[in-house]
């Protein structure tokens, strides 16, 4: 680890910190002021697409209403990507004349795209032609960020709203939260930042490939495409799915140190931002700063982790004399070890999956870090609207817990966590290792799961649990090593990435529904304050204790007796 | 009941150990485990090791872990579901001795029912809500119910303890009757106010025997989480499996099974009904009688506490200190007509103004007779009393509040002088009463009444503030007295001039800003207080209507008892929370004594994550085992106890119990997983 590096991250944090209030506030306007922005321009835009989706922005909808919406504009919206891949070899804008998807393959990328995954079991230049990425894939890049969005707003509502004498029961409409967020801060910063790509050599184009004649005098295929549209949304809607196959590794997508700044900044910008909307809608801006310091914390200890332990170089290399500084295997020289790894762990932090270095090829503590941060369930600011759902969910967890301990009720802004907030809670934590562990264990000892795997021992089951982690956490980073391409990792992951995004996102907003009416207990020394150190340090307790408690056993067989193999010098 | 409470019941008694071992026993029957949901998986898993040593024995497998270890593994969780029944068993226990001290009052009397003004004798479980009873000398009231007809003396000792006999009357305050007192005196007719089985004694002793216990809102909300948890650690085990057949290495069913009860939260799920029976038996060791888990558990989260002013926070009687004479008038006629005002009045208040004016002035207290003087009692209405002589003059001598008596003068055309005003407002500055008196249409003077503050009572209140619980005083006083005494006994507000309707109306405001409010009541106009509060404590003097609209009764009629309530709603939350921490916490050290044992024979390189040292991995996994269970035996004085509440804010008490229950739940195993592994070391038995 060297100084320079440590101020890169420091200087990241500070940026996503100075950002945190600014737009959080914006999306707090957006969302829950009277009066949204450009109201001229982008007024009669919304008015014209709500009315389209058949929505009154005045009609709010109760939880069960907000989640029917919620589901059906998600199908709907899977159906018309899948149809589109099967169909590009017919539709325009196919110059390179790419056959179908195969269905199982369409299926995955259609739910992955959908569930804000973007887990791609493709390489984007050989598969998709330029409408399917666009049409298809960049489509849900936008809505389903916003849907994120939407679900984390309605929970935000359940928890901060007042109900008055006649009660309350609406969450807002999904409608309009879908609409406005794409419209108010989706495609305007994205916009913005295409731009700002394009400047820092992203290309923008709808030309053929391009056949190239290299210094070696061997022929190379160089893909082209419109990537800094793609990217911006990819990186700002916490998506993650790149337009080429080597992700944010590749020069077209991530050319220099500064683009890689900030598209690490625009991961943790809307999910950092949202929790100081949060506190704006709790009225007491403090309640999302607490939530924002334990993201943080969790944040600093994986970045510390992953650093320290890329910053070793490969045992098996320095016993052969070849001493390195640091693991620089499958990483891009100019990002360097830092750059790498606190790209890895933002990523993999906030469920967005993009890579700008190969996380197989990170030493086995530098792979667990990425893993274990998933697998704290995208709560370190997360996915855009997913992260503060998420760590919302433990909210609950934590306040049940202290309520018991200070001998009262536990309550959380007032209002009660009650048995029927906790069976849903529960219910939301379940989902999570019945999905990842389940299908682990069957992918490590039937052949289908087996076959796909290029590495034997731990690696291996590392690989297992690495890729049905990042689907169900929505993240869609891949540990690579694992072809995924075939029918049982297609359906197998495809079935994950839509458990871990719907299965979960039904409990959140039924929560929501249950909270947004109840009664406001007013706060007394009495109540413990959930805006201080205090709780933030028990928040990330139960975050670590939840995640670590479920997965440790299989983190053991995996990363972790690889490392202690890799120390006594095995590798695999 | 009275011996019950004076008696400190050690945790452990001798006669109560013995059934507890029995009940642990039967309590393996699957129907009751089944009820636990955490208990429940240990069960299972106990049975399932038992059929492995079993298939051990008869078909010995040469590579399996060695037949000791199994057998070993098996007694170990099945002593861990024992020791969770025995924790519940001896709860039961005691609450059940408690119980049959319950029972003992409510003899199968015959009672003497009235039909029809006929008298029939019947046994009195027969007796049904709306019966009338006729009581006389000697007889054992059969039900509880209300005087309707009547006066007696009552002995309630057999409920209170308190040996001296109350009055029990028809109508106003004093109508209620419990069954199982001894009428003393006269005769009464009864109206029975419950059915056979729901009287307050029979919900009670349900409730401290555990068979009526119903779950506690918080207790269901735990049991979520707690099943929760056990589906995730199941879950990880069970997927351990196949992850580690993958990885080669071999896992038997015993050591899968030990991995996941030590890991499901075993020790707050045995404990978890233990320390819902101890709380409600605490209670009743305070002699209150809760009418259910759940009103105790809303004692707890009390944010607002309505006290009596009388009774509560003053001593009951107010007492006479001075005598004001208005200008022109001699102390010692105010001195005499404040006397003759209060000659016939035996309340406090007046025999302390007899006795001030004998101490002082030195004047004997007259016969009434001699003036033919006729006493005119306090009313609600007119809110004076006095007396009319008719010798040798007319005289018509009142004392009373100061608004009511200037009204009396008033009417009859009398002045008012200012100085009574400014007299009357310095006294209730200070926290006294004035209590003007006035002879015919001439106001005198005003008496000095003092209300004495209970010793102790501040600290109390200061208790109340540091739990995060206001405190309101309500009196009949006006507000500047109740200010001043508000401010004496340091209680945060006061309700001054409460009416029934003002009562009901704070407790209302006070909800409505969502504040969970306690009151304590006796009187029938405080029934509607008492069943609109959250938690209506009502007192065992009080009427049938003040009893039935609370929801517990304190049988020694004591107001400031509420402290206590609260103290144990909010112990009884605590225990659960401190003590689910600390089984949550426990897991680290479980993992990284199991974890490595099962993994070392493939993987020897991962020695380092031994952290303990355990001697071997069976050893390291037994350990983990007989841990488990211990600990629950361990902890069973505390779940009967609860943990000590300390009045401290919220933030404070929570920081203390993460400290102490949460990072001590993380260290404790590691030290007692290691003592065990060195002590089997040392016997020689891995």
């Amino acid at each position: 680890m060297t100084l320079i590096g440590w101020l890169q991250i420091l200087l990241f944090f500070a940026l996503v910190l100075a950002l945190t209030k600014p737009l959080g506030g914006y999306l707090f306007r957006v969302f829950e002021g009277e009066h949204q922005p450009l109201p001229r321009v982008l007024g009669p835009v919304e008015r014209v697409l709500l009315r389209l989706c058949g929505a009154d922005a005045r009609q709010e909808q109760t939880w069960t209403q907000y989640t029917v919406a919620m589901l059906a504009f998600s199908l709907l919206s899977m159906l018309g990507t899948y149809a589109i891949q099967r169909l590009q070899h017919v539709l325009p804008l196919n110059p390179q004349g790419l056959p179908a998807v195969g269905p199982e393959l369409a299926f995955n990328t259609a739910a992955s795209f959908t569930a804000n995954t973007n887990w791609q079991s493709y390489a984007g230049e050989s598969t998709m032609s330029y409408l399917s990425q666009m049409m298809g894939l960049a489509w849900h890049n936008f809505v389903s960020a916003a849907v994120g969005a939407g679900v984390a707003l309605a929970l935000a509502r359940g928890f901060t709203r007042r109900p008055g004498p006649a009660g309350q029961k609406t969450l807002g409409n999904f409608w309009v939260d879908l609409i406005r967020a794409t419209l108010y801060v989706l495609l305007p910063i994205c916009f913005v930042y295409a731009l700002f790509l394009v400047s820092q050599g992203v290309l923008q184009n709808f030309a053929p490939y391009r056949e190239l004649l290299t210094m070696e005098g061997v022929k190379q295929t160089l893909a082209m495409g419109p990537v800094a549209s793609q990217e911006a949304i990819k990186m700002l809607g916490t998506n993650g799915g790149g337009f080429f196959n080597a992700n944010s590794a590749h020069p077209f997508e991530n050319p220099t140190p500064l683009t890689n700044l900030a598209e690490m900044l625009s991961i943790f910008a809307l999910p950092a931002a949202l929790t100081y909307t949060y506190g704006k809608m709790a009225g007491d801006t403090r309640q999302g700063w607490a939530l924002f310091a334990a993201m943080s914390i969790l944040f600093f200890a994986g970045v510390a982790a992953a650093y320290a332990a890329e910053s070793q170089a490969n045992p098996a290399l320095v016993a052969s004399g070849a001493a390195q500084d640091g693991n620089l295997e499958g990483k891009e020289l100019r990002f360097g070890v830092c750059g790498s790894a606190l790209f890895a762990t933002v990523t993999t932090d906030a469920s967005c999956g993009a890579v700008n270095a190969m996380h197989d090829s990170f030493t086995a503590l530098g792979g667990l870090v990425p893993l274990v941060n998933m697998q704290l369930g995208e709560v370190i600011f997360g996915g855009v609207g997913a992260g503060l759902y998420g760590i919302l969910i433990m909210v609950v967890l934590a306040v049940f817990i202290a309520g018991l301990m200070v001998g009262r009720t536990p309550e959380y802004l007032g209002k009660k966590i009650e048995a029927k907030e906790m069976k849903l809670a529960m219910l939301y934590v379940l989902i999570f290792p019945l999905v990842i562990l389940g299908l682990s264990a069957v992918a490590a000892v039937i052949p289908q799961g087996l076959s796909s795997l290029n590495n034997a021992g731990p690696h291996g089951l590392s690989e297992i649990l690495y890729a049905f982690t990042s689907g169900t956490a929505n993240n869609g980073s891949a540990f690579a090593g694992l072809n995924a391409n075939t029918p049982f990792w297609n359906i197998s992951l495809g079935l994950a990435m839509l458990a871990g995004r719907f299965l979960m996102m039904v409990p959140a907003l039924a929560i929501a529904g249950s909270m947004v009416g109840k009664k406001v207990v007013a706060a007394g020394p009495g109540t413990f304050p959930t805006n201080g150190t205090l709780f933030t340090g028990l928040l990330v307790s139960v975050v670590l204790i939840v995640g670590a408690l479920t997965f440790f056993p299989a983190l053991s067989l995996g990363p972790i007796v690889e490392h202690f193999l890799g120390a006594a010098g095995k590798a695999f | 009941m009275s011996s019950a409470s004076s008696k400190p019941a050690s945790l452990f008694d001798a006669s109560l150990l013995k059934p507890a071992l029995l009940d642990s026993l039967k309590k393996l029957h699957p129907k009751d485990v089944a009820r636990n949901p955490v208990m429940f998986v240990v069960w299972a898993g106990s049975l399932l090791t038992t059929v492995l040593v079993v298939k051990d024995l008869i078909a010995p497998r040469p590579d399996g872990a060695p037949l000791w270890f199994t057998v070993s593994v098996m007694l170990w969780l099945w002593f861990t579901v024992l020791f969770a029944n025995f924790a519940e068993a001896v709860a039961e226990g005691r609450g059940k001795a408690q119980a049959s001290s319950l029972r003992k009052m409510r003899k199968d009397t015959l009672a003497r029912r009235l039909v029809d003004g006929r008298e029939e004798r019947v046994p009195a479980p027969s007796l049904r809500k709306g019966d009338l009873v006729v009581c006389e000398v000697g007889d054992l009231i059969p039900g509880d119910g209300e005087v309707v007809e009547g006066i007696a003396s009552v002995d309630e000792s057999a409920i209170t303890g308190e040996s001296a006999p109350v009055i029990r009357e028809s109508g106003g305050d004093r109508s209620a009757v419990t069954g199982g007192t001894k009428v003393l005196s006269d005769r009464i007719v009864v109206r029975i106010s419950v059915n056979p089985g729901e009287s307050f004694l029979d919900r009670m002793i349900g409730l401290v025997e555990g068979a009526a216990r119903q779950k506690t809102p918080n207790e269901i909300a735990l049991h979520i989480l707690l099943v929760g948890l056990t589906i995730v650690f199941l879950l990880a085990c069970v997927t351990l499996v196949p992850m580690a057949l993958y990885s080669g290495v071999p896992l038997s069913g015993t050591a899968v099974v030990a991995l996941l009860v030590c890991l499901i939260p075993t020790t707050i799920g045995g404990l978890l009904s233990a320390i819902g029976i101890a709380g409600m038996d605490r209670l009743l060791r305070k002699n209150v009688l809760a009418m259910s888990g759940r009103a105790v558990e809303a004692a707890g989260d009390v944010d607002t506490l309505l006290l009596d002013k009388t009774g509560t926070i003053t001593l009951g009687n107010r007492m006479a200190t001075e005598l004001l004479p208005l200008p022109g008038v001699r102390r010692e006629e105010l001195a005499e007509a404040s006397q003759l005002a209060s000659l016939a009045d035996e309340t406090p208040e007046g025999r302390s103004i007899v006795t001030l004016v004998k101490d002082t002035y030195k004047m004997r207290p007259r016969e009434l007779q001699a003036h033919q003087a006729t006493f005119v009692p306090f009313t609600a209405q007119t809110r004076m009393s006095g007396c009319d002589l008719n010798d040798p003059q007319p005289r018509s001598i009142r004392k009373g509040a100061v608004d009511a008596i200037v009204k009396h003068v008033q009417s009859q055309g009398g002045p008012v002088p200012p100085e009574l005003a400014q007299a009357a407002g310095r006294i209730g500055d200070a926290g006294g009463t004035p209590l003007a008196v006035s002879d015919g249409s001439r106001v005198l003077g005003i008496v000095h009444l003092k209300d004495v503050v209970k010793g102790g009572i501040k600290e109390r209140f200061d208790r109340f503030r540091a739990m995060g619980i206001r405190t309101v005083m309500i009196t009949g006083d006006n507000p500047r007295t109740a200010a001043a005494i508000a401010k004496e006994a340091g209680v945060d507000d006061f309700l001054a001039e409460a009416t029934p309707e003002a009562k009901l109306a704070l407790i209302r405001t006070e909800q409505g800003k969502g504040k969970l409010v306690a009151m304590t009541g006796d009187g029938t106009n405080d029934a509607p207080a008492l069943a609109q509060a959250d938690v209506g404590v009502a007192m065992n003097t009080g009427t049938q209507a003040a009893k039935e609209a609370g929801n517990m009764v304190d049988l020694d009629s004591n107001p400031t008892k509420l402290l206590e309530v609260v103290e144990v709603g909010k112990q009884l939350l605590m225990t659960r929370g401190t003590l689910t921490t600390f089984s949550i916490a426990n897991d680290v050290a479980k993992y990284f004594a199991i974890l490595p044992a099962l993994f070392m024979g493939v993987f020897p390189q991962i020695a380092p994550l031994n952290v303990m040292r355990l001697s071997s991995p069976l050893s390291a996994i037994l350990s983990a085992v007989i841990f488990n269970a211990l600990i629950i035996i361990a902890l069973i004085p505390l779940a009967l106890r609860g943990v000590k509440y300390r009045p401290l804010g919220a933030a404070a008490l929570l920081r203390r119990s993460l400290l102490l229950y949460g990072v001590g739940g993380v260290i404790v195993p590691f030290v007692g997983i290691k003592v065990i592994d060195v002590l089997l070391t040392a016997v020689g038995m891995v």
